[in-house]
């Protein structure tokens, strides 16, 4: 198995209200083909930070992020929208990840789009990937006010899906669903995952989900990662005094 | 339930309402367009045309508003009037919203150096009245309608630079620019296709609101002697030449006064209707595309 991402040394602070503010330290770990990865930690802790680091949203301080063994932080332009067909996000809000004058439709097909693929071969595709996330043809008409988070982060992930990435990274992809419809859209990202071999980077607060996703998980703190292994291992021999916090608060 | 429905229904009445003055300002509005667009050929007599045996007659059959007191036909140049104002105030309106929300784009999304020199010369433009600034802008550029236009344009930029700023930061982190970030969107294209449709909404508000604003600073002007000059049929201008004769004949300035008044009023209840029919609160999920 090779790796797939390759994240060395990231580091990125902010300022915050004058001082620094720390809030990726040296963060270093690898993601394999076809892995899902864990990223846990409480809020604030920078979670989301690395995700946006990876996905070339924030500038880092310093670091590299490997993609497939080629460097993918500090390019630009045409280059950059070149890494956005290989990696793909999906957002914690998932009615806040579509424009709101947009139908969810038109959010699936705009990377199709700007890829110059025609509009019909687009829309066939988007409702070819609406029936893979289980959702009908008309939600491609529906704008993302109309539909529920759940079926909005199914079309988010349909989205994601759109240029055939190998790594996706879900940024609190269910966090901000009910426990219910959590459950579907995991089933969701566990299928898709076995069926297209994609590598996910599932960052989340919830050890439980965790554990039933990933094969191997990345305990984050303050800005470090202060433990991985299977989770597992991680839950049953916490090594950390944090990581045991974080086991004790969930079960 | 029954409250629900009650609240429904109210809501329902409240956008009706919204939409007939919708209807009837747009109508009214499209009529005074419509006469300053056609005003040299619906003009009963020639507004220029001079006769002093004429002149200071009271409003009768032949000349419904009298004449001034060169003999020229009052009405006639009140619609002439029409022309020049709201020409020269949708003019206005139009570049100032123009370059405002470009200087707002820049400022918003780049931040840094530029958008600290831009808003800080904006902050210099604000702090003063308005007027005050015109006028004295106005005169460097040694008035006439196009220095008043000018001068106009130059101090009220800032507001819509200041409105577009603040739209723009607050929705340039928002998850969906973010996406279409990673679907392989540009700069360009983000802020025409995302940010834009998003954030014209109170940049519309403003710009109805303010033509209502400008026509009455653009006649302010003029009749101080900064904007247009006689014997161009401004309504402004045509105050300032009826002052004198108040107390005489109080119809020279009755006419273009009224004119701005009503013109000015029909402006503003259409800003005021769009305010409504843009405002996200009084809005219906389904109706929310534009």
């Amino acid at each position: 198995m090779e790796k797939i991402l390759e994240v060395k040394n990231l580091r990125k602070t902010f300022y915050k209200s004058r001082s620094l503010f720390p809030a990726v330290e040296d963060v270093s770990f690898h993601l394999m083909r076809g892995e899902c990865l864990g990223l846990v930690g409480e809020s604030g802790c920078g979670k989301s930070t690395t995700a946006r680091l990876i996905a070339g949203l924030l500038e880092p301080d310093r670091g590299s992020v490997r993609l497939e063994g080629e460097e993918i932080l500090g390019l630009k332009g045409k280059k950059k929208q070149a890494v956005y067909t290989k990696l793909q996000m999906v957002f914690q809000t998932p009615q806040d990840s579509f424009d709101p004058r947009w139908t969810l439709g038109d959010g699936i097909m705009e990377s199709m789009r700007n890829r110059g693929m025609k509009k019909d071969q687009a829309r066939e595709r988007m409702y070819r990937l609406l029936e893979q996330v289980e959702l009908d043809r008309s939600f491609g008409e529906r704008y993302p006010h109309e539909v529920s988070g759940g079926e909005c982060q199914r079309a988010a992930i349909a989205r994601a899906l759109a240029v055939d990435p190998r790594l996706v990274i879900c940024d609190e992809a269910t966090s901000a669903l009910d426990v219910t419809v959590q459950a579907q859209i995991v089933e969701l990202l566990k299928r898709l995952q076995k069926e297209r071999k994609l590598s996910l980077l599932f960052i989340c607060h919830d050890l439980a989900l965790v554990q039933h996703m990933c094969q191997r998980v990345l305990v984050m703190y303050q800005g470090k990662i202060i433990e991985q292994g299977t989770p597992d291992e991680v839950i049953q021999h916490p090594r950390e005094a944090y990581t045991r916090t974080l086991v004790d608060s969930v079960l | 339930m029954r409250e629900k429905k009650r609240t429904k229904r109210k809501q329902k009445v409240s956008r009706d309402w919204t939409k007939l003055k919708l209807v009837v300002c747009g109508a009214l509005v499209l009529a005074i367009l419509l006469t300053a667009v056609l005003a040299p050929y619906i003009t009963p007599y020639d507004p220029y045309e001079q006769d002093l045996g004429k002149a200071l007659l009271v409003p009768c059959r032949e000349y419904l508003l009298g004449t001034d007191r060169y003999g020229r036909d009052m009405l006639s140049r009140v619609i002439m009037g029409a022309r020049t104002s709201v020409f020269s105030a949708v003019f206005l309106v139009l570049i100032i919203t123009v370059t405002g929300s470009m200087a707002g784009t820049v400022c918003g999304y780049h931040g840094g150096k530029l958008d600290t020199f831009l808003m800080r010369v904006s902050d210099v433009f604000l702090a003063f009245p308005g007027m005050v600034f015109a006028i004295a802008a106005a005169s460097v550029l040694k008035g006439g309608l196009f220095g008043a236009v000018a001068a106009l344009a130059l101090i009220s930029w800032p507001k819509y630079a200041r409105i577009v700023r603040s739209q723009v930061m607050s929705i340039k982190n928002a998850p969906y620019i973010e996406a279409a970030r990673l679907a392989g969107s540009g700069t360009g294209k983000i802020i025409l296709k995302h940010m834009i449709p998003n954030i014209a909404g109170p940049v519309i508000t403003t710009a109805v609101l303010d033509i209502g604003t400008m026509m009455m600073e653009i006649a302010g002007l003029s009749f101080l002697g900064l904007g247009a000059m006689p014997p161009a049929a401004e309504w402004g201008s045509m105050m300032s030449s009826g002052r004198s004769m108040l107390q005489t004949s109080p119809w020279v300035i009755l006419a273009p006064g009224c004119a701005i008044f009503l013109t000015v009023m029909v402006f503003n209840l259409l800003g005021d209707t769009v305010r409504d029919l843009l405002d996200p609160r009084q809005r219906k999920k389904e109706e929310l595309p534009l």
